[in-house]
């Protein structure tokens, strides 16, 4: 892709499924999400990358997806906060936050849960400092953070006391 | 906000990046990892009409040790750095300062070279490069020129790359037997840009030390002892007030961060 377009071809994988479409290069790709394959699930908040509500997993690792142009996405594997739920990769997380009250609105969460996967994924047993740490790009303005702690720590914790068994 | 209409290039090698920004002059913007440009173009403090996306040229990404010293690619993600053996053994500043940029979502995209090409002088990895004398490689038309890395940061968001030039790399010399470094910062929220932070590297020889968060640009006090530069402080650092802090904040807090910092290296560097 050697020219300067202004309207590009994409080709992509998003939650297991093949993609295909035209978009303006300025779309970013929370946005493409959102509003070209109505996955509203991914979330967007502040547009500049500070609060991590558009989190999702771009080639495995999580991006935000407001700092990435769909253009960008071309050829990559896209996982959404749908695709995590549909799989159930991240069913305990969730029956965590519930059972801890880990969300009130909800807007946060979506992102929270896609770091959250994320840190689980790569560092199985995390302090609720190393938690707190990681999380500290996701912005939740309703829970205070103390029982979202909790219930990613719980998680932690029984999958830790299985794998022993 | 969204950013403002541009056009997109997706080049696959250097040449090709090169002849795009010689094509589009001043009308083109590099994009590498994004995390800060693609922010500057949501707020239209940015809006260049043409990208160029550098993010698939693989010649750029990586890490390598030669004998004299480590070359980072500029493509190479703050996640690389921050994960990799070869960083953390020839270069424990730079691992040092890695958890203190951003978050995880953000250096798994964010670039070493795209932090270093925009001199936000509040930015980690440019001090990480003036305390340790990196030179960095930059391509234009006529080829490869090298800069050190106290030449190359103009002021800010200033450095000495012209339109048309593509940073490549930085080498970072292998530090020699008895050296050691220390790393610290403070910010208002882990992760944030800091109010005033601080890379040292040194021995029993002397100390360099690069300030950052208290200037235009990193800041280097050398001096022969960690009290040396404890004592040079006050008169050698200009701090400006901005939203987070006053200049005399700013100066206290960098005094106080640099007794503290600085503590580790006593012994190695007396």
């Amino acid at each position: 892709m050697n020219a300067a377009l202004e309207t590009i071809e994409i080709s992509l994988t998003v939650n297991g499924e093949r993609v295909k479409r035209s978009v303006p290069a300025r779309l970013n790709l929370a946005d493409f999400l959102r509003i070209e394959l109505e996955l509203t699930g991914t979330h967007v908040g502040c547009e500049h990358g500070v609060c991590g509500a558009c989190t999702v997993r771009v080639d495995g690792e999580i991006v935000r997806g407001c700092l990435m142009f769909a253009a960008q996405a071309d050829g990559c594997t896209v996982d959404t906060i749908e695709g995590l739920s549909d799989t159930r990769e991240i069913e305990e997380l969730q029956s965590a936050f519930v059972l801890t009250n880990a969300l009130q609105c909800g807007f946060c969460t979506p992102g929270v849960l896609m770091a959250a996967q994320a840190l689980l994924r790569d560092e199985p047993n995390p302090s609720r400092e190393r938690i707190r740490e990681y999380l500290s790009g996701n912005y939740c303005r309703c829970t205070g953070y103390q029982a979202i702690v909790d219930a990613i720590e719980a998680v932690a914790k029984a999958r830790a006391a299985r794998s022993v068994r | 906000m969204k950013a403002p209409r541009f056009a997109y290039a997706r080049p696959a090698s250097i040449a090709e990046a090169l002849a795009l920004l010689k094509e589009h002059g001043g009308d083109a913007r590099v994009l590498a990892g994004g995390q800060s440009l693609v922010p500057m173009m949501n707020f239209r403090v940015a809006a260049p009409k043409v990208l160029v996306d550098i993010n698939r040229i693989a010649s750029l990404a990586g890490i390598k040790v030669t004998k004299s010293f480590v070359r980072i690619g500029a493509l190479t993600r703050h996640v690389e750095l921050e994960r990799s053996a070869d960083v953390s053994k020839h270069l424990p500043l730079v691992a040092a300062a890695m958890p203190h940029i951003a978050h995880p979502a953000i250096r798994n995209r964010g670039t070493f070279g795209g932090s270093c090409a925009l001199a936000d002088p509040a930015a980690e990895l440019p001090a990480c490069a003036v305390a340790l004398g990196a030179t960095f490689v930059v391509a234009g038309k006529k080829g490869e020129r090298r800069v050190a890395a106290e030449d190359f940061f103009k002021g800010l968001y200033s450095t000495t790359l012209k339109e048309g030039e593509l940073l490549v790399a930085a080498e970072f010399p292998l530090p020699k037997p008895g050296y050691a470094s220390a790393f610290g910062e403070l910010a208002r929220r882990h992760g944030d840009y800091a109010m005033v932070g601080l890379a040292a590297h040194g021995s029993k020889q002397g100390v360099r030390v690069a300030f950052f968060g208290v200037g235009d640009r990193p800041k280097a006090i050398e001096a022969d002892s960690v009290d040396g530069i404890l004592d040079k402080v006050d008169s050698e650092l200009e701090p400006r007030a901005d939203l987070h802090a006053s200049a005399a904040m700013k100066l206290h807090l960098a005094k106080v961060l640099a007794a503290r910092v600085l503590k580790g290296m006593e012994g190695v560097a007396a």
